[in-house]
């Protein structure tokens, strides 16, 4: 006995829970019959939840003409209907778009079974609501019992009716919630009597027909059936989450083997079936053997569609290939650690199984470790087996050309029995008749290896009779008076089965060698040409070309722009391998990444299938393909062709992108030295002659000054301007070159955790001479805590603050640094009390080259505040301008908190540092 | 006091920027020795025995860090570095080959003086020895270097053991520019390089007890981005 849960078991319940968070929650109203008050309930239970201010939505509600519903219905917002034109007629329809981009938090969808009009995006409304869920928008829905895709097939046996739309197990079972509405037989007839079901005439039909109690009962039974499964599902998913009792049983795991006759469907009900009562993962598989490619295109759809019920009822599947079913569904039972194997009993009789052995037979014998179930088939049709057009157009034979053949075959065997006739004529006389018969033997064999079946037969006949006329004694009768020729003729008749069959095998091989060869060989030039290819647009043209040849369709590559948008088509549209795409619904394959378009679950209407083309980073691109005839992709192994060159095509985009993203990085580099090197040459150049004009006019500025001074009173005001000139100059250059790196790139900001009165004080310091005329207080809490940023930066931003303040103030006014905490934020704020801003200039002042006043006489070209602006902004802050009032001018930046270092017992690491370094002094 | 007129040399590959050195310098009573490349300038070190060095980083032969090095293998002569490139990095690499100050270009004639001055005084500090001591002045503050005991005027401070220390460390390299590395890795030790927060929390501290003004400085300055500096 296993006593601790099952990891893999436990794994995939946190990740299904993980994926539930982020999804919506689905409850179902779950009813036996129509009538039994779902929608009704639903409402009420939305009702509730709408009186506690949740957003709820009614999505779509059929009401049937009911009163006591459309009074429930009152009050609840409604959501629009689509309007649809289908057939000449206008009909409404759920509105799936507008559900999304309107996003409530609860959303009402009546009849979850429901067939979506013809046109719409999926094509059952069931899909609607998966796409609602994953957008994590909770769902209320109902649902009948015999809409059920498990139990469509019994209920239709009980009832006589067979509903068309039915909902996969996968849904209901994977729903949070189930609600039963329960109604006795009874009661739903006293209703349906009162008319509060049905309008009255239809009534009267519907009690004849479905309505008869005999029905009900059996509706109510299954829905209570189900909803008890569901129910005991649930406690047992209960114990194992608080492991109240280690009941952990070995997972079952249940694999059918589908084939390709009518009974498959059955077969695959059956198993879903099994596989729900013993709540077990189950397998559908379809062994593809060389004999079963030969199917009709019918044949091999109706396999396909009955892979997709499997899938539907909630199975995983898996075409696989082999030559001998019994030997890969054993294979791959024990890869997946199947423990029961269902198969159809064997259709074919017990004396024929013992020549050939039926697979059921072959799993009987082999199977080892598996139980083998075997499901009973009803009504069995023979089928016909015809060479599969796949492989015939992949030969290159056509209908007509292949029963032409076959006629000139037929008059070849007339041909071959002459000649034999002919030569054995003129031969007689000096060979026996034994001997004759050889040339006859060699004229069939001929027949049989050249033109197959059919025309040998027909050789052997006439073989036989011309040797029975022309040369068996009597001549020249058919009476057969040793009847030992009886013998020749089974002989005969037996070596043209034996070689016809042989040779039309070989020839079968042949062709599927051909075919495979051709397919590996366009995947062998398409990836050539793609790994050559070295821009997305040269890929995009190779696979065009590729793809409209080998699929005989109109291909179109679709690929995003940086902003995941994908891009209008550029290709020539005249072009006939080109086809017209729908932006809207290759968007939504991209966004999706899921197939949609023609023969899919998305927009099944649409002419064309859209793919998106995978790699494996991301999906990049979508390839969309309109073929002439529908076989042409959706055949499997088209299908898979197609699935393996999109793949191919998105991992040469990907690999075109990186290459794109490489070289993007290189360029950058480049860019960045290149600007790096001429600034820090135009720094030199500029500063170089600065400095000197500085350093000298600073000599005659301390000449001037100095009291017993060569100059005169007109020099010394001269050489005054010169100097303060030049300083401004300075400033000028220090602020242009600091744009220029700015704005080159990005800042590079070393930010690391400082104290805010420190960088005030050395903006302060380097201000200084500028600041002489100006009062300046500084009023920083003594408590502020450490602020993380690049201290020269934000230097700069002061620095150009406090020159403003002075610049645009008259001499003695007071400029106040005050920082305060804020919320998340510290603002630090550099007031004056000078004349204040230009009206409404509040924010054009930190464009750059914007100055307070136009033309006027104050130095500088208006970098400062846009310089501080950006530095501001890299620091994640903000930054901002206000009149005072009376007057004056208020800038203020705001930084943010951040989580500054924690400085644990620094006094203790203090103290022992400075014990060590007083012993290391004695020392 | 003997008359010592101080020597200076002064290497700058820029003729005008080496002309207004030289004038200011000489203006200030200052013997002033140039050099244009840095093979000459080592050539004038090793010959004069200057009290000061002026060195500019941009030579057209060698690396200025190059020469720093070299001078710094057989002489504690104070070099003052011009530059102009304005990035933090370059100073504090300068600063850890041994430079003891740096200017930014353009720079004022005064300023370049004022940085002089203050290497002339620590050279001059350091010769005198121990004369006054382990008595240290600056402003209104008296530090006992032997008996650990700081006082503000008549007022006597108490400091924790480890802003005595970060004090000390400064009071060693006057006039200096001390990187943040060096002070973290003297003051707290070598695995404490990278929390440079440390630093400037109990330089916040000993601005606090220790100037009038913790906002605006007199004498332990900020040098931002690179280190601080002690002024007296």
């Amino acid at each position: 006995m296993i006593t601790r849960p099952d990891p893999d078991q436990l794994l995939e319940k946190i990740q299904l829970d993980d994926a539930k968070q982020k999804r919506g929650r689905l409850k179902i109203f779950f009813g036996g019959c129509a009538g039994v008050g779902k929608t009704f309930a639903m409402l009420s239970a939305a009702k509730i939840i709408y009186r506690e201010n949740i957003d709820v939505i009614v999505g779509i509600i059929e009401t049937h003409g009911r009163a006591d519903t459309e009074r429930q219905l009152e009050g609840l917002p409604l959501l629009p209907r689509k309007t649809m034109l289908y057939r000449g007629r206008d009909l409404t329809e759920f509105d799936i778009d507008a559900a999304l981009i309107r996003k409530p938090a609860l959303i009402l969808i009546d009849e979850l079974a429901h067939s979506n009009v013809e046109g719409s995006r999926h094509p059952k409304r069931w899909q609607d609501v998966e796409e609602l869920l994953a957008a994590g928008i909770d769902v209320y829905s109902t649902l009948n019992v015999q809409h059920l895709e498990s139990l469509n097939d019994v209920v239709g046996q009980i009832t006589g009716v067979r509903v068309a739309e039915t909902l996969p197990d996968k849904v209901f079972n994977l729903a949070d919630e189930v609600t039963l509405v329960d109604l006795s037989p009874e009661e739903l007839l006293r209703r349906l009597q009162d008319g509060k079901v049905y309008i009255p005439q239809q009534a009267e039909q519907a009690k004849k027909n479905f309505f008869r109690k005999g029905n009900l009962i059996a509706l109510r039974e299954m829905a209570l059936r189900r909803t008890a499964d569901r129910v005991d599902a649930q406690m047992r998913e209960y114990r194992a989450d608080q492991s109240i009792k280690p009941i952990w049983q070995a997972h079952d795991r249940i694999l059918v083997a589908v084939g390709s006759g009518n009974e498959a469907e059955q077969l695959v009900r059956a198993t879903a079936r099994l596989a729900a009562s013993l709540k077990a993962d189950w397998l559908a598989v379809y062994v593809e053997t060389p004999a079963l490619q030969k199917l009709t295109d019918a044949a091999r759809d109706a396999i396909l569609k009955t892979m997709r019920l499997a899938q539907d009822l909630g199975a995983e599947t898996a075409t696989l290939s082999g030559t001998e079913i019994s030997t890969v569904l054993l294979d791959y039972a024990r890869s997946r650690n199947v423990s029961k194997l269902v198969v159809g009993k064997p259709s074919r009789s017990l004396i024929s199984r013992f020549f050939s052995p039926s697979v059921t037979d072959l799993l009987a014998r082999d199977a080892i470790d598996v139980d083998i179930h075997i499901v009973v088939r009803q009504d069995e049709t023979k089928k016909e087996y015809q060479p599969n057009i796949a492989i015939r157009t992949a030969f290159g034979l056509s209908n007509e050309q292949a029963s032409q053949i076959k006629k000139r075959g037929y008059i070849w065997a007339l041909v071959a029995s002459i000649v034999a006739s002919i030569l054995s004529n003129l031969l007689l006389h000096f060979f026996e008749l034994s001997n004759l018969i050889m040339l006859y033997l060699l004229g069939v064999m001929l027949i049989s290896a050249k033109f197959g079946r059919g025309p040998g037969l027909f050789a052997s006949v006439l073989s036989v009779s011309a040797f029975d006329f022309f040369l068996v004694p009597p001549r020249f009768s058919f009476s057969i008076a040793d009847t030992q020729y009886l013998l020749t003729f089974v002989v005969m008749f037996s070596v043209s089965l034996v070689i016809s069959n042989l040779t039309s095998n070989l020839r079968y091989q042949a062709v599927v060698a051909n075919y495979r060869e051709r397919r590996s060989r366009v995947l062998y030039d398409l990836g050539k040409q793609l790994a050559s290819a070295l821009t997305s647009s040269h890929i995009v043209e190779i696979s065009t070309h590729h793809l409209a040849g080998i699929f005989q369709s109109k291909i179109a590559i679709v690929l995003p722009n940086s902003h995941d948008k994908l891009q209008e088509q550029q290709a020539d549209l005249a072009n006939s391998k080109i086809a017209t795409v729908d932006t809207g619904i290759s968007q939504w394959v991209y966004d999706h990444q899921e197939e949609a378009g023609l023969g899919t679950n998305t927009l099944p209407s649409s002419a064309k299938l859209y793919l998106p083309l995978k790699a494996p980073m991301r999906t990049r691109g979508v390839l969309a393909i309109e073929p002439e005839t529908i076989s042409e992709i959706f055949l499997p192994e088209q299908r898979q062709l197609l699935d393996t060159f999109a793949a191919q095509i998105g991992l040469a985009l990907e690999r075109v992108h990186y290459v794109e993203v490489a070289r993007d990085a290189l360029i950058n580099m480049e860019s960045e030295r290149l600007r790096n090197s001429l600034l820090s040459a135009i720094s030199h150049d500029l500063r170089t002659p600065l400095t000197s004009i500085l350093g000298i006019s600073g000599i005659l500025k301390a000449q001037a000054d100095a009291s017993n001074t060569d100059f005169n009173d007109n020099q010394v005001s001269m050489i005054n301007a010169l100097y303060e000139q030049t300083f401004r100059m300075q400033q000028l250059v220090i602020n242009l070159l600091d744009m220029a790196r700015i704005q080159s790139g990005k800042v590079q900001l070393n930010r690391q955790w400082q104290m805010l009165e420190e960088v005030v004080g050395t903006s302060i310091r380097m201000m200084r001479p500028t600041l002489v005329k100006h009062q300046i207080n500084v009023s920083i809490p003594v408590d502020l805590p450490l602020l993380q940023f690049d201290a020269v930066m934000i230097e700069r931003v002061l620095c150009n603050l406090l020159d403003n303040a002075c610049k645009y103030t008259p001499e003695n006014s007071v400029v106040n640094i005050t920082a305060i905490k804020n919320g998340t934020d510290v603002w630090v704020s550099v007031a004056d009390n000078g004349p204040g801003l230009p009206p409404d200039r509040e924010l054009q002042i930190f464009d750059k080259f914007t100055r307070g006043e136009k033309e006027s006489a104050k130095p500088g070209v208006g970098l400062g505040l846009s310089i501080g602006q950006a530095i501001i902004q890299a620091h994640d802050g903000k930054i901002w301008a206000e009149t005072q009032i009376p007057h004056g001018a208020l800038f203020i930046f705001s930084l943010p908190i951040g989580t500054p270092p924690t400085m644990p017992a620094l006094e203790e690491i203090s103290a022992e540092i400075s014990a060590e370094t007083s012993e290391q002094v004695k020392e | 006091m003997t008359e010592h007129t101080n020597t200076i040399i002064v290497i700058e590959d820029e003729r005008q920027i080496r002309r207004f050195i030289i004038a200011s310098l000489e203006n200030a009573g200052l013997q002033v020795y140039s050099a244009e490349t840095g093979q000459q300038g080592l050539i004038e070190v090793g010959t004069r025995k200057p009290d000061t060095v002026v060195l500019d980083l941009g030579l057209p032969d060698m690396e200025g860090v190059e020469v720093i090095m070299q001078i710094r293998s057989w002489s504690t002569v104070p070099i003052i570095v011009l530059s102009a490139r304005t990035d933090e990095a370059e100073k504090v690499k300068v600063l850890d080959a041994g430079a003891d100050d740096y200017l930014i270009k353009p720079f004022g004639s005064a300023e370049l003086l004022a940085r002089i001055r203050a290497q002339l005084r620590r050279r001059s500090l350091a010769t005198e020895g121990n004369s006054n001591n382990g008595l240290f002045m600056f402003g209104e503050i008296t530090v006992d270097l032997t008996r650990r005991l700081v006082s503000k005027g008549a007022e006597p401070v108490h400091l924790t053991p480890i802003e005595f220390r970060l004090l000390t460390v400064l009071i060693r390299n006057t006039g200096r520019v001390v990187t943040q590395r060096q002070l973290l890795k003297d003051v707290w030790g070598p695995s404490f390089v990278e929390s440079s927060h440390y630093l400037r929390i109990y330089m916040g501290h000993l601005r606090q007890k220790l100037e009038a003004d913790a906002t605006q400085p007199k004498y332990l300055m900020t040098e931002t981005g690179v280190g601080y500096r002690l002024v007296n």
